[in-house]
């Protein structure tokens, strides 16, 4: 697989969707089970999208399409999401 | 913040080393920064194509500068741009300081470790200065592999910090060292007599090109540093690393 970078490369894309910083969120992988925050994944900018893949059994966790104005953010690959607030 | 593009007055440059520059930014507006974050910076070219690149903060005035430090990739889309063609009173398309994950906030009171390779000590700078703004008391140490002397960011500045009690930098040569200094690649041996050490379970911070980090914070592992307390950063931003 080409080279990836830190899934905090997604911090400022993100920026333009969340309020607050979701890079420092921990995630759980929906297909093993690992918890990591997303910007410790691995981030796949070669393709047409922005890829998150868990650094453990590199499932999909987040894939980022930014196009003609429109963003389309999928999620689908944690199981959840713990963010800290406050 | 984020969420937006705002365009930045070039208010200073200064060369780091013959490849790499430190580029002052003022924004629109004041800035809230995180020792460690970075910024996208976007360029567009007349035809209409944009490039976005991220690059780490290496300090930030309040209330509305701070300043990148870019070193210049030969085969670079945008740094070779920024490295010799931008000058003061250009303007650049800036996202950010945006990040919360690789950051130090002057409210933790550990111990902190920071370990960087070549121009992933930009972030770890960021760091050192706000330890130093901040009169913070908790030790920080620096460990700074280069590959020569005249490779060094910051040098003076971090002579001159280092004077302080609670701050310590090593350099770690890779190539070509001052004369009576080894030479070599950091290894786990020179790394263990070099951080602190894992009983005062320090916060530690990585940053650098992908085969160091991997090999930095395994080190750290055996070592016995939690894989909770490591903090890492590879260097590149979105849309590759140039």
């Amino acid at each position: 697989m080409s080279d990836y970078l830190d899934g905090n490369a997604l911090a400022g894309p993100l920026s333009e969707v969340f309020s607050i910083d979701i890079t420092a969120a921990l995630g759980k992988c929906g297909g093993c089970g690992a918890v990591r925050a997303l910007a410790q994944a691995h981030l796949y900018v070669d393709a047409p999208a922005k890829i998150l893949r868990c650094p453990s059994c590199g499932g999909v966790l987040l894939r980022l399409d930014e196009r003609g104005g429109r963003l389309i953010l999928d999620l689908s690959g944690f199981a959840h999401l713990t963010i800290q607030v406050g | 913040m984020s969420g937006m593009w705002r365009v930045a007055d070039v208010v200073g440059v200064h060369e780091e080393t013959t490849t790499a520059r430190t580029i002052r930014l003022r924004l629109p507006e004041p800035v809230r920064f995180l020792a460690g974050q970075h910024v996208d910076v976007r360029l567009t070219a007349p035809d209409g194509y944009q490039a976005v690149r991220s690059y780490s903060v290496a300090g930030a005035t309040p209330p509305d500068s701070l300043e990148i430090t870019v070193d210049e990739l030969p085969d670079g889309e945008v740094s070779p741009y920024l490295v010799r063609d931008l000058a003061v009173g250009d303007q650049l398309e800036v996202r950010g300081p945006v990040g919360g994950w690789f950051v130090w906030r002057p409210e933790e009171t550990s111990p902190v470790q920071l370990v960087g390779g070549g121009s992933g000590v930009v972030p770890l700078m960021a760091m050192v200065r706000a330890h130093a703004m901040a009169g913070h008391p908790a030790p920080f140490r620096l460990l700074y592999s280069v590959r020569a002397p005249e490779s060094v960011f910051f040098r003076s500045e971090l002579e001159t910090l280092a004077r302080d009690d609670t701050f310590d930098v090593t350099y770690v040569y890779t190539r070509r060292a001052p004369d009576g200094e080894p030479v070599g690649r950091l290894d786990a041996a020179t790394l263990a007599a070099n951080v602190l050490n894992s009983g005062s379970d320090p916060a530690v911070y990585v940053c650098g090109a992908t085969g160091f980090v991997e090999a930095v914070s395994g080190w750290l592992v055996e070592l016995g540093h939690s894989p909770d307390r490591i903090k890492t950063e590879r260097y590149g931003g979105v849309g590759g690393a140039s």
